[in-house]
Formats: C-alpha cells, sequence, structure tokens
C-alpha cells in the first residue's frame, strides 16, 4: 500500500474514508442505544434527493443533500418524539419517497448518468477532491464536537428520555441536534461510502465494541477506533483488488465484528477466572410458584 | 420543619382517548411527607405521579409543583425521579457509574463539565444505596433489584428535595428492599419528601406517614396506612401483574 499512497488521489480517499470511519460510529451509537440503528439509513434515502435536486439545478449536490437531510431527519425526529403507532409507515413512506425522488430528480438532470446515482450511493472516494475533504473536515468536526462534547446530555436522553424530562433537560433542542448531526454524518459520508452503506459504518462498529466494553464511553471510544481500523484496511484492500471502496470497508467493519464477536467470549472468561468472582452471588429475585 | 406546599394537584383529570383515567383528583403534599400512592393495578396511581411530572397531559386541572405551575417549573433539580424500571435497555453497555452519572445533570447545568463535587456526589449517591463496589460494571449485568438501586443513586446524585418513585419495589429481592428502604430513610432524616407508587409496602411501611387509595381513578382513601386485606394479607399470595404476566414476581414471592 506503501507505493499506493504516494498518489494523491488515493490520500484524499483515504483521508476522507477516514473521518467517515471516526464519525459515524461516534453519532451511531446514539442511534445504537435508541434501538433506532436503521434511521441513518432512511435519512441516507432521503438524502438522495437532495443529490437529485443539486444535480438538476446545478448545485453543489453536498449542499443541497444537507440541506434536504437535514429537513429529513428532524420529519425523522417528530415521527419518532410523538410515538405514534402509524409513525412506522410514516417513516417509510418518507425514506422511500427520499430516495425514489432522488432518481426521479437526477432523471430529470440535464447530463444524466445512472454512473453519477451510482456515485452517490455506493460512494466514489477516489474522485475526492480537496474542496470536498475541507467540507469533510470541517462539518466531521463540527459532529465530533457536538457527539463528543455533550456526551452526557445526549447519554442522557438516549438512555432514558422521560427522566431527562423530569431532570429539567433540553431535551427537545438535543433531540433536534442529534437529528441534524445524523443528517450531516450522512451528507460527509455520502462521497466515502455512499448513501446506501453510511448506516452501515453507524452501526457495525458500535455492535463491534459493545462486546468488549463495558460503559458508554469505553464502547464509544473503541467503536471509533474500529471505524478507523475498518476505513484502512477496507481501502488498502478496495486499491489491491479494485472493488468498490464503500463496500469493502464496510465488508471490513463486519469482519472486524465477527472476529471480535468470535474472540470476547474467550475473553471475558479469562477476566472471569483471572478477576474477583464475576457476579453477585445474591438471587436476582426469588420466583416462588 | 417547614410546611411548604410540595405538590397540589387541583382537579386533576387524566384520560387516554375516550377513557378516563384519573376524574377531578384533588391532592396535596407538603414538605417532609412519605406519602405512599396505593391502588390496584390499572387504578391509576402510576398515572397520577406521571401526570404530577408532567410527563402526561392534564385534560383538566392543574398541577403545581414547589408553588409554581408546571409549565413554569424550571427548578427540575429539586425533583428526584425514579421510573419503574431501566430504560428500554438498549446494546450498548453503560456502567452503574455513568447511569448514576446522568442524574447529576439537574444541578450540574448544561455545558457545564463536571467538577470534583459532582464526582464526589455520584461517589456518594452510589455508595447510598450499597452499590460502592459495583460502580465500574454495566448495569445489563446487575440484578432487577440493584438496578432498581442504582436508578435511586441516579435520582439522589442530584440532591433533590422531592423523590418521586414508581413501584420501586417491583420486582425486587429482599437484600434490595431492605437497602432501599434504608436509603429513603436516609432521605427523609435530612428533611426530604417522598411521594412513592407502591402495590404493597413491605418494609417500606414503616418509612411512610401517609397513604393515598386510589380507586378508580379518584382518592379512595387517604390518612393512615390500611393493612392488606384479603388474599392480599396472605403471606403465600401468588401476585401476578397483569401488565407483565409471569415475568416478574412481585414482593410476596419472596417472603
Amino acid at each position: 500500500m506503501i507505493d499506493v499512497l504516494d498518489s494523491p488521489i488515493v490520500q484524499r480517499a483515504l483521508i476522507g474514508v477516514l473521518i467517515t470511519g471516526l464519525i459515524a460510529p461516534s453519532l451511531g451509537i446514539y442511534l445504537v442505544q435508541r434501538r433506532m440503528s436503521l434511521i441513518g439509513d432512511g435519512i441516507g434515502h432521503i438524502a438522495l434527493t437532495g443529490v437529485g435536486l443539486g444535480l438538476l439545478t446545478g448545485n453543489q449536490p453536498v449542499f443541497t443533500a444537507v440541506i434536504v437531510a437535514i429537513i429529513g431527519s428532524i420529519a425523522v425526529e417528530l415521527v419518532r418524539s410523538r410515538g405514534r403507532t402509524s409513525g412506522d409507515q410514516a417513516l417509510a413512506i418518507l425514506f422511500y419517497g427520499g430516495i425514489s425522488g432522488g432518481v426521479f430528480l437526477v432523471g430529470l438532470a440535464p447530463n444524466k448518468t445512472n454512473a453519477s446515482l451510482m456515485t452517490y450511493l455506493f460512494g466514489s472516494p477516489l474522485t475526492t477532491t480537496w474542496d470536498d475533504l475541507v467540507v469533510m473536515a470541517v462539518l466531521g468536526a463540527v459532529v465530533l464536537a457536538v457527539t463528543l462534547g455533550l456526551r452526557p446530555w445526549l447519554f442522557a436522553i438516549c438512555q432514558d428520555e422521560e427522566y431527562a424530562k423530569v431532570a429539567g433537560l433540553p431535551v427537545r433542542f438535543l433531540n433536534l441536534l442529534l437529528a441534524v448531526m445524523a443528517a450531516v454524518t450522512v451528507t460527509v459520508a455520502m462521497r466515502a461510502v455512499g448513501l446506501l452503506l453510511v448506516s452501515a459504518l453507524m452501526v457495525v462498529p458500535v455492535a463491534m465494541a459493545q462486546q468488549l466494553a463495558r460503559g458508554f464511553s469505553s464502547t464509544m471510544a473503541i467503536s471509533m477506533l474500529g471505524g478507523l481500523i475498518a476505513g484502512l484496511i477496507g481501502s488498502d484492500m478496495s486499491i489491491r483488488l479494485d472493488t468498490g471502496t464503500g463496500a469493502t470497508v464496510v465488508l471490513s467493519a463486519i469482519a472486524l465484528f465477527v472476529v471480535v464477536a468470535l474472540v470476547s467470549p474467550l475473553l471475558r472468561r479469562g477476566r472471569q477466572r483471572g478477576g474477583p468472582a464475576g457476579g453477585d452471588s445474591a438471587p436476582e429475585w426469588v420466583v416462588d410458584q | 420543619m417547614s410546611t411548604d406546599t410540595v405538590l397540589r394537584i387541583s382537579h386533576g383529570a387524566v384520560a387516554f382517548g375516550d377513557r378516563a383515567v384519573l376524574r377531578d383528583l384533588n391532592l396535596t403534599v407538603q414538605s417532609g411527607e412519605v406519602v405512599a400512592i396505593l391502588g390496584a393495578n390499572g387504578s391509576g396511581k402510576s398515572t397520577l405521579i406521571r401526570a404530577a411530572l408532567g410527563l402526561l397531559p392534564l385534560r383538566s386541572g392543574s398541577v403545581e409543583l414547589f408553588g409554581r405551575p408546571l409549565a413554569k417549573v424550571r427548578q427540575w433539580k429539586r425533583i428526584g425521579y425514579v421510573p419503574q424500571r431501566l430504560g428500554a435497555g438498549s446494546g450498548v453497555p453503560a456502567t452503574v457509574r455513568e447511569v448514576v452519572s446522568a442524574g447529576r445533570l439537574a444541578r450540574r447545568g448544561f455545558l457545564r463539565p463536571a467538577g470534583r463535587a459532582d464526582r464526589a456526589a455520584v461517589t456518594e449517591a452510589i455508595e447510598a444505596v450499597g452499590l460502592g463496589d459495583r460502580a465500574g460494571d454495566p448495569v445489563s449485568t446487575l440484578s432487577g433489584g440493584q438496578q432498581q438501586r442504582t436508578l435511586i443513586a441516579r435520582a439522589l446524585a442530584g440532591g433533590p428535595e422531592l423523590l418521586v418513585l414508581d413501584e420501586p419495589t417491583a420486582g425486587v429481592d429482599a437484600a434490595s428492599q431492605e437497602a432501599f428502604a434504608g436509603a429513603l430513610r436516609a432521605f427523609v432524616d435530612r428533611g426530604g419528601t417522598v411521594i412513592l407508587v407502591a402495590h404493597e409496602l413491605g418494609p417500606l411501611q414503616s418509612v411512610v406517614t401517609r397513604a393515598v387509595v386510589i380507586h378508580d381513578g379518584v382518592i379512595a382513601h387517604d390518612g393512615a396506612v390500611p393493612r392488606p386485606a384479603g388474599h392480599h394479607a396472605e403471606p403465600g399470595h401468588d401476585h401476578v401483574h397483569p401488565h407483565a404476566p409471569g415475568d416478574e414476581p412481585d414482593i410476596w414471592g419472596t417472603r
């Protein structure tokens, strides 16, 4: 990989993928904690309408995508916070409307090619420009500032929203902020792994990390590390094998998850044998039937 | 002890759709009281405290906390809420300390980093419920009773004046019930006010100063703690909650 790294194209691609690998799990952990792992995928669907809008009107698709994704994710948050039973269907309409709208608008665009659509759906890190990288870095820094800086508050609303309300935390503001950050993350990741795969990097590293960690902050740290490693391995493999970067990065993350899933029970057993007697001997509760 | 009014519900009514759960309910709790809200499942006792905390909207009537209408309450740090159980329990692990630390946020202030006093309060709250040796463990590895104690520690960490507990002893082992009663007694001795919803009181009986029995959406009894009657009073009574069929034997089951 060393020789390929001399190429600025590859350098930019790698930086883009690493930014994504770092920020996606830091945001995704909150979605996973809320049991809304697939919301990132839905926001990716909605963002495609923004891409179509950008291509149609000759604007930068990144900007139109981020705007549409933010509007979409706020709509998702409103549906979620109302907690209606019909919310499930409302989300489906929103998501499929989003992806259909995107394909439709790209079709209307003057210089339409299916290739450009594929670029946004599955990523094309090798086409990343320095300008793209600057946008990704700035937006990524904003996301990280929120996900790391507001961790105690975001943890509180995702862990127990009603408690957070009674504690007087600005729950509605934090929910909307989290929704907006999810939209920004999706857009940042669009170039690197694509709108259809971004959700994987929000969820899979977290799933990997929670098998190793005992607490929330350690899960967060390990998942971000996992995102970076998956980005590195995936980028390297995709160049060697000439495969799609986004897909290869996601497969690397899943491979990492599988390895950890196989190894962590052994680690845990070792820890239990070494440390103080694991678990509490007091009965959880006495079943008396 | 001051006799400030901590909670006042005036003509409170709550309905889910067309079904009235609470009807024209009046309740005043003074500072220093330990009030048990008792009643059968579905009587509306949990609804009562959820409405009192603004988690459920009132159809009519009003709620005042510490003398201020609910919408104007800003000092939420004076209230420590203990829900029935730990949130949905997502897959992401969280340690006892992390969960309890969330209870300090109300007092800490938004965007303010945790100071030494905050960390000390969290440690103290964990010690107070007897979980000092489990602070670094994931809450998912704790027993039901220990999880309940974690939630109480979370409420205590903010240094509240009023504790509101929703069925704190449901499905809790005997050791945890004793630890819980002890923590509650210490809180009351320092001048705290307690409102708790319970199915039956068990070891809490000696702490409670007043019982309010809700039946069919109205207050059926307000005063001394009634003695359990009928088959409820039999020690071998197997009490199954309709909302949690079979998975959660209640304190009678622990004998």
